[in-house]
């Protein structure tokens, strides 16, 4: 097959990626765009795997059995709770395997051509891609530790991190210049692999478990970066199409959580929020809940409820811990079955990655169109009867709409003050991951129902069904 | 036109495309497209079958290897668990 013909089929691959990515605009045509997705990966390969440099196929098809079956068992057995930490593994091989091409392919062009005939583009694209590709795959190990909790989920931080980062990163720079200057001296390049990988965990062990969906995301555009690297390497069109779609897409991810966070990337990554050491003093829950805090039972929501004509969950991850989608399921469709109208207020940073809890919400067969954004939520609290919280805290927390200087002030939060009465679902009056008391559960139209959240929903079903 | 210049402006091009397409993913489609951008990522399978085919020297081929081993992981795993989530959103009642 001519070079044109396979770049064609590279055309028509990359193409199809395009158009898949496109698909996922709805979740209608999300199937086929996905299928799009894997068959230009298919076409990319076998037009790959024709070609004349190729003399031995063994370790390409070890490599792809060994690879196709632990990725087909992974696939299908992981929870959608471990959604997070999939793709934050992944994301990791993603990167590592941008580090191995592209040592390769260093070393390849040491013994097949005159180290004098290697191009710049060439040795600095191997210098980028693998400089990105290790600080991917250890920061993702790390990101993947901390969902696990392998790893410590506080930020970790020690005097003078940032300093020691900024050294290492200089010396990865300084490292792939003299690489730059003398591909022939390969070592180099492991030794800037290492450096960069030392790089990639201390930048993830000082970021809080409940900023890991920024980093997931962050990581999965470095992938995407990385593997655009490597076709600078290889000058290939498909890589690089792919890969910057990729870091596209990675990119527009982190923003939108950063600004659901109200918080810069800047900030995420290097002022180690949720550390042991808060910033200033810890804001006493006491005066703010005492003697106001109304506790209630599950009889008495269903009463409640009994006389309502709009009702909205707001879930948050708890919710997942406690298993109790599906108990929310069968509860939703019993207030529908009674002419209720039922949606739910997604905050985007409930769940642990961007738009976890509408996988988590519909792989208990609610249907997409109940699932409503924030916007659209907020607009529609004052005409609510009763908005449910269920897991919940800081997402809902009127001091970051109201107060300032709390680590929470600034975050755009779902108004459920605003309906006309609230029933909180939760074990105790415990703090969330900001760590301040939150004034909605001392509201006047707030009621307290303390219990698993799994265990309260089956009461309030059975309740509403006696009622 | 050098080679440099014409793969940059792929590169550039690419970006652009990238921006437009994906802003236009739902917030409720998330999750699975960054496992389905994860999977795309997975592209560098390319470069890991030509390292590991070519057989340059033993070194080439184990890195080769390994790169293959770790893309597929990504190529595979990453689709088949999109596949699984958005099976879930197209169920309705």
């Amino acid at each position: 097959m001519s070079a044109d013909l396979v770049n064609i089929a590279y055309l028509i691959a990359a193409s199809l990626f395009i158009m898949g990515m496109k698909g996922l605009s709805h979740p209608r045509t999300a199937v086929r765009g996905n299928l799009m997705g894997a068959l230009a990966m298919f076409i990319a390969i076998v037009v790959t795997l024709i070609n004349q440099k190729i003399i031995g196929y063994e370790a390409i098809i070890a490599g792809i059995i060994l690879g196709g079956a632990i990725g087909a068992i992974w696939a299908l057995k992981v929870p959608m709770t471990g959604i997070p930490q999939f793709v934050g593994l992944c994301n990791g091989f993603g990167g590592g395997a941008s580090v191995l091409v592209a040592g390769a392919a260093l070393v390849e062009a040491t013994i097949l051509t005159s180290i004098s005939a290697i191009s710049i583009q060439f040795s600095i694209a191997t210098v980028a891609s693998g400089l990105i590709g290790s600080v991917t795959f250890w920061g993702s190990l790390i990101a993947f530790g901390k969902l696990q909790g392998i790893v410590s989920e506080k930020a970790v931080r020690f005097p003078g991190d940032h300093v020691l980062k900024a050294l290492l990163l200089l010396a990865c720079i300084v490292i792939g210049v003299m690489i730059v200057n003398d591909p022939g001296a390969t070592h180099y390049y492991w030794i800037m692999i290492a450096i960069a990988s030392l790089l990639g965990i201390l930048l993830v062990v000082p970021i809080g478990g409940a900023d890991m969906p920024v980093v997931v995301a962050l990581l999965n555009s470095y992938s995407g970066t990385a593997a655009a690297a490597t076709g600078f390497v290889l000058s290939n069109n498909v890589l690089i199409i792919a890969g910057s779609l990729v870091g596209a897409s990675g990119f527009i991810l982190t923003s939108i959580m950063c600004k659901a966070m109200n918080r810069s990337l800047a900030n995420v990554m290097f002022a180690g929020v949720g550390g042991d050491a808060p910033g200033g003093e810890p804001m006493a829950g006491n005066e703010i809940y005492e003697g106001k805090v109304k506790t209630t039972t599950a009889e008495e929501v269903a009463m409640l409820l009994d006389s309502a004509r709009r009702v909205v969950f707001v879930p948050g991850y708890g919710m997942a811990v406690a298993q109790a989608q599906h108990a929310v399921r069968d509860l939703t469709n019993l207030l529908e079955s009674d002419g209720i109208e039922v949606e739910f207020a997604i905050h985007p940073v409930a769940g642990r990655m961007p738009g976890h809890m509408n996988v988590l919400l519909a792989e208990a067969d609610i249907s997409y169109d109940k699932l409503k954004e924030m916007d659209e939520s907020n607009a529609s609290f004052e005409q609510t009867d009763i908005t449910i919280v269920i897991g919940a805290n800081d997402v809902v927390n009127p001091l970051a709409r109201d107060a300032a200087g709390t680590p929470l002030s600034g975050m755009p939060i779902l108004d459920v003050d605003k309906s006309k009465t609230v029933v909180v679902i939760k074990r105790g009056l415990s703090p969330g991951f900001a760590g301040i008391p939150n004034p909605l559960f001392a509201a006047d139209n707030c009621l307290m129902l303390f219990a698993d959240g799994k265990q309260a929903i089956q009461d309030l079903t059975t309740a509403v069904k006696e009622a | 036109m050098s080679e440099f210049v014409l793969v940059l402006t792929i590169f550039v091009l690419a970006l652009f495309v990238g921006f437009e397409v994906i802003t236009k993913v739902p917030p409720i489609l998330h999750t699975p497209l960054m496992s389905g951008s994860n999977a795309i990522s997975g592209i560098t399978i390319i470069g890991a079958i030509l390292s590991a085919g070519a057989q340059a020297s033993t070194l080439t081929t184990i890195l080769g290897f390994s790169a293959v081993v770790f893309a597929t992981i990504n190529v595979v795993g990453g689709f088949l668990v999109t596949h699984r989530m958005l099976d879930m959103f197209k169920r309705k009642r």
